[in-house]
């Protein structure tokens, strides 16, 4: 049993399940999925679908933070890549032609974007929270440039696919994250991009002097989450019909960074997990699921997450659980771990 | 040696230069606004930026502590939402008086912190992480007292809205901005003459040392969160006397507009080095860049957060040089 | 005369961590007006010790008296606060304050709360006039050399009318002036009444200034000792528990100059230098050689050897590996030369802490392999066996977090990443710094077997008679310049500090 709890994936994966279980019994058919039209419905196809933009972009961040870093501004490529496709499809025809170069519009300045963020930090060697806040700052600013201060909507049955449409009866948005979490997955663990990542966010300099080229990884991974997010851009607008540069992905950069920690993924880099960062992004989007199940009012989503997410950060800290232990094992002699004398700022 | 002599011989302390840069980007930003349109050369302009911005130069203040001991405070924004929403709460469905209402949320405020300071300390979690969890919570605590924005009816807060403090000629300033004056006044006395003021900075040096050198690094950390939050919480409530509103959706967005101040004024974000009035030029600058675009008018609002972006890509270079070059 | 009490004495002192008995039993005494020096490899128990006398760690059993009274400190403040004061290894101070901060924060003059700057900065320089030193109080500890730094620290102690005095390793980082001036400091402090603790791997000063000694190995107390009555051999034999032979056999060892000076020179720099690094020098490198480079600490011979390598890239000169003239700008471009470069400080350069043994040994490879050819599991559990058996790395398992080895097998792990690139030119920075005497043996005699395979070596160290040992050739540093490149016939110790001293053009 402790064997297990010391998995890292076990606490995420438990509130998860509580979080379901919980939903279960306040609602019984919580769980029901149907079958209409050759389409899947129901929350739990629901939590997939309207996560999908969430997972795909912790996904990207998670490689980040496993290099020490972090991107802050994924919410404002989020804002561009939705203002400059929907730019696009407003002003052109509509049809499959129209949304595919929308598309790739829309990707490609996702990819700037990421090697301008890559550029921050891997070559001036700026802090990755202060180089990517920059953009975070500056992105929303020009997603609104982009869309002259005006929220672009648009009417495109192509477009729209990618946010609600569905294939093989399960819904487009779902097959791309997972697509990009298997690829993502095999990637990193079929080649030697895990280890390599693990080791210049354990060491970069020791990275540096073994050989490794951690500029052209470091790149790597900004543009990898910038591309993630621009696909996640994608997603938000397709589903409202609209650009809006003011509120896509608001907040999204947070919801993403959590994910990555509670699934076990820690901010100092290293080692990390695809896998937890995709669980840790579905127990957040169940959290907004389950307000709506248990008839919560909307106002208190924010309260329920922080609280929910407390709980599994704390029971993911080791100095939590060595308190917990020792409030219930034998009085043991007050010292501190015997390997380092952390202050832990 | 003739003043001229010194002058031309002067050579600023390398941790001087980020400061000193903003400075001369300062005056630079202030001459062109007065070359460029004539109203702009009043004083009531500088003092306009003051009244405008002083809720914002309080939470910065706050902020200054916690990046000074390297760590970072997201909640700031969302407690100073907080703070308008309960003293709307209590002053205007509850008919409060003004004075327990202020003290209530100056309390919730800093309870806030020296929570989130506790998470930090006791548990090990991040800073980044722990006033993230705070800001949910905060923003949380909000929509659940109420979903709207809605105006305060006080007679006490009409009063000290409204005041305005001459200072000859045509010049005035509000009482928010004295109140922020205080602040940073305070702030900078701390910093330089308390030994709390010193163990923040020691903390920012090095942590493991400060511990081992004796120091009460603990009890500090704890308290720059706490402080950071009463910080937040007053400016919520200058906020309520500059709209003489609640709303739970004030403050969005605020603590970068914040850690941009305080990078902006030359404190470094690894801690240990800045200063106060680092971040009041940092303040200004956020503020005359506001001023240029709308006294330019032509220009959309989205201009400000690109060139916020713009300003804040210079200073980080000029700092990484300056950094590079000290090692 | 009866003997004096002592101030500190420590009781049958057990402290045990998950799988590892640290101390089992131990006693230790330190007396006023004394000089202590606690003895021992790494990993005897010397570091729980003094982290049990300063209220790091707490005891599981055993009782700890300070001047008659028993106490069991929570922290190292109470600590401070009852007199026993320490400087670490790591200078523990905050680079960021002023010097006269550093020594008076926590205790300086107040009034009201509010701290008087004056009187603070006057204080500090007479604490420091004490240890004769004479610095600008009121500039950042950070612009101050290490060496200085330390001085402060101790200044700091004595601030608190420190009784007890713990120095961790004082001299690792000083150069030879240095180390005397501290010295001085420390027989003078002891001249004063101040209990010392003495803790160093350098056998010479811990002849030069202790009065007493105590031993330990594996956790258990093997004695205490009075200078005057043990020889430096003897108390090598009881630190590691076998006779020191085996070191003398090297020296014959190996392939003889005249072998390597016939072999093809593998290496050819001109005039590399670097602003800031080392002055432009030129070396030639022989397959199968071995070339010491000795010189005082901050003379540059880490700088020459990231240049060699690439870790620094230099301003000009060229290189040539087998006759061909290339730049080595970037650490990949050495190792793309079959060049490999262990750094002397091998937590910050070397290690990556939170990865297991196994991947941090074939970290190297797979970085030259690129990310796209990823090392088969099967094929990096066979690496990491191999090694761990050819180098002896304890514990044994490959699936180890490299963070929880002790200093000396962390060190093997570094080499065996090395080594498995098999390199045509291993350079070598400090490789036997902070490690047990059992390891540094294995680790020299490594080197003579590597360059008998045809591997050339360059070889820094501290310890001139390690360098004098192995070497073939040795080039003489100062002042980030060099000064003499000797063939090692008959050469002394004494002739290589005199040309480090004097600066003899080649």
């Amino acid at each position: 049993m402790k064997a297990l709890t010391k998995q890292r994936l076990f606490w995420p994966v438990v509130a998860l399940l509580v979080l379901l279980l919980g939903d279960l019994i306040a609602s019984p058919s919580f769980f029901k999925i149907e079958l209409r039209d050759g389409h899947l419905y129901g929350n739990l196809v629901d939590i997939l679908k309207n996560g999908a933009p969430l997972i795909l972009i912790a996904i990207g961040m998670t490689l980040v933070i496993a290099t020490r870093g972090i991107d802050l501004s994924v919410g404002a490529v989020v804002a561009i890549s939705g203002a400059l496709a929907c730019l696009w499809i407003s002003d052109n025809p509509d049809g499959v032609g129209t949304t595919l170069i929308a598309f790739g519009l829309a990707l490609g300045l996702s990819l700037l974007l990421g090697v301008w963020n890559g550029w921050l930090v891997a070559a001036l060697g700026i802090q990755p929270i202060i180089a990517t806040l920059i953009l975070m700052v500056a992105g929303r600013g020009i997603a609104q440039l982009i869309s002259d201060g005006q929220i672009i909507t648009v009417n495109s049955h192509s477009f729209e696919w990618i946010g609600s449409g569905y294939l093989f009866t399960l819904p487009g948005a779902i097959l791309i994250s997972l697509a990009v979490f298997v690829l993502a997955s095999v990637l990193v663990r079929r080649s030697a991009l895990g280890l390599l990542v693990e080791a210049v966010g354990g060491n970069p300099e020791a990275s540096r002097l073994a050989g490794l080229r951690s500029a052209r990884l470091t790149w790597l991974v900004y543009v990898f989450c910038a591309l993630c997010a621009g696909i996640a851009g994608l997603m938000i607008s397709a589903n409202v019909h609209s650009a809006d540069a003011n509120h896509a992905g608001l907040f999204i950069e947070l919801d993403a960074i959590l994910a990555v920690v509670v699934g076990g993924t820690q901010l100092t880099g290293g080692r990390f997990s695809l896998g937890g960062s995709v669980i840790g992004a579905l127990l957040i989007q169940t959290l907004t699921t389950t307000v709506n199940a248990l008839g919560i009012p909307p106002e208190s989503i924010m309260l329920f997450k922080a609280i929910v997410v407390l709980v599994v950060c704390l029971l993911l800290s080791p100095a939590f659980r060595r308190k917990f232990r020792r409030r219930h094992a034998q009085p043991v002699t007050p010292a501190p771990s015997p390997e380092k004398v952390e202050v832990g700022v | 040696m003739t003043t001229l002599a010194r002058v031309k011989g002067y050579r600023p302390q390398q941790r001087h230069v980020p400061i000193l840069a903003t400075l001369a980007l300062l005056i630079a930003a202030y001459v062109f606004g007065a070359v460029q349109y004539e109203a702009f050369g009043s004083g009531q302009v500088i003092l306009d930026l003051f009244i405008n911005n002083a809720f914002l130069l309080v939470v910065a203040v706050g902020m200054t502590f916690v990046i000074l001991t390297g760590g970072i405070d997201l909640s700031v924004g969302s407690v100073v939402a907080l703070s308008t929403v309960i003293s709307g709460d209590l002053m205007q469905k509850h008919g409060w008086p003004a004075y327990a209402a202020i003290a209530v949320v100056l309390v919730v405020g800093a309870l806030l912190g020296a929570g989130m300071g506790a998470l930090i300390h006791f548990f090990e979690i991040q800073p980044f992480i722990a006033t993230l969890i705070g800001m949910f919570f905060a923003r949380g605590l909000c929509y659940t007292i109420s979903t709207e924005a809605y105006s305060i009816d006080n007679a006490t807060i009409a009063t000290l809205a409204q005041t305005q403090i001459p200072l000859g000629g045509e010049l005035h300033i509000s009482i928010s901005v004295v109140v922020a004056l205080v602040v940073v006044a305070a702030a900078a006395y701390v910093l330089v003459f308390t030994r709390f003021g010193r163990t923040v900075y020691s903390i920012g040096g090095n942590a493991q040392s400060a511990m081992l050198m004796g120091l009460k690094t603990g009890r500090t950390k704890i308290a720059v969160y706490t402080v950071s939050g009463f910080c937040s919480a007053l400016g919520g409530l200058l906020l309520v006397l500059y709209k003489s509103s609640g709303d739970p959706l004030n403050g969005v967005g605020l603590e970068l507009t914040a850690i941009a101040a305080v990078v902006i004024g030359g404190t470094i974000l690894t801690g240990g080095s800045g200063y106060v009035l680092g971040t009041v030029l940092g303040i200004m600058v956020l503020g005359i860049i506001q001023t240029l675009i709308t006294f330019d008018g032509t220009l959309n609002s989205w201009w400000t957060s690109i060139i916020t972006g713009a300003l804040l890509f210079v200073f980080i270079v000029l700092q990484r040089l300056v950094t590079r070059r000290t090692r | 005369m009866p003997e004096p009490q002592p101030m500190v004495r420590m009781s049958g002192i057990r402290k045990e961590f998950p799988g590892v008995l640290a101390l089992d039993g131990v006693d230790f005494r330190m007396f006023p007006g004394e000089v202590h020096a606690l003895m021992g490899e790494n990993g005897a128990g010397k570091s729980t010790l003094i982290k049990v006398l300063t209220g790091v760690y707490g005891v599981d059993a055993g009782t700890i008296e300070l001047n008659g009274d028993q106490v069991a400190f929570s922290g190292p403040g109470e600590a401070q606060s009852a007199g026993v004061s320490t400087v670490y290894q790591e200078v523990n101070l905050c680079p960021n304050l002023s010097v006269a901060e550093n020594v008076c924060l926590g205790r300086e003059p107040r009034r009201f709360g509010r701290i008087q700057w004056a009187p603070m900065r006057r204080r500090a320089e007479e604490l420091l006039a004490r240890l004769d030193v004479h610095v600008d109080v009121s500039a950042e500890l950070s612009t101050c050399s290490i060496a200085v730094q330390q001085l402060v620290a101790i200044a700091r102690a004595l601030d608190v009318d420190a009784r007890v005095l713990v120095l961790d390793e004082p001299t690792s980082s000083l150069d030879a002036g240095e180390v005397e001036q501290l010295l001085k400091v420390v027989r003078s402090l002891r001249d004063q009444g101040m209990a010392i603790l003495f803790v160093s791997h350098f056998i010479d000063q811990v002849f030069a200034v202790a009065d007493r000694m105590t031993v330990l190995r594996n956790g258990k107390l093997i004695g205490e000792y009075r200078t005057a009555e043990i020889t430096p051999v003897e108390l090598v034999t009881r630190m590691i528990g076998k006779e020191l032979a085996v070191l003398e056999d090297l020296e014959d060892s190996g392939p003889s100059r005249a072998e390597v000076a016939g072999a093809p020179v593998l290496l050819s720099a001109e005039d590399l230098g670097r602003k800031g690094g080392v002055a432009p020098f030129s070396l030639d490198i022989h397959a199968g050689e071995v070339v010491g480079l000795a010189g005082l600490l901050g003379s540059g011979r880490t700088e020459l050897a990231r240049l060699l390598f690439g870790a620094d890239h230099s301003d000009n000169g060229t290189v040539r590996v087998d006759g061909e003239a290339t730049t080595l700008r970037t650490p990949r471009a050495g190792l793309d030369h079959r060049i490999a470069f262990l750094s002397e400080n091998r937590k910050a350069e070397g290690l990556v802490e939170e990865l297991t043994v196994r991947e941090n040994i074939v970290l190297a490879l797979q970085a030259s392999r690129g990310w796209a050819r990823p090392l088969s599991r099967r094929r990096q559990d066979e690496i990491a066996d191999k090694y761990i058996k050819a180098l002896d790395i304890r514990p044994a398992n490959p699936e180890a977090l490299v963070g929880n080895l002790s200093g000396g097998n962390q060190q093997k792990v570094l080499l065996a990443r090395w080594l498995i690139i098999e390199p045509r030119l291993l350079i070598l920075d400090e490789p036997t710094r902070g490690i047990d005497i059992g390891a540094k043996t294995e680790i020299q005699r490594l080197v003579t077997q590597l360059s008998g395979e045809g591997m050339a070596v360059v070889y820094i160290s501290a310890e001139l008679e390690e360098v004098l040992r192995l070497s073939h050739r040795v080039v003489v540093l100062r002042d980030r310049k060099v000064v003499a490149v000797r063939d090692n016939q008959a050469l002394t110790a004494d002739d290589i500090m005199a040309t480090m001293a004097e600066g003899v053009q080649a």
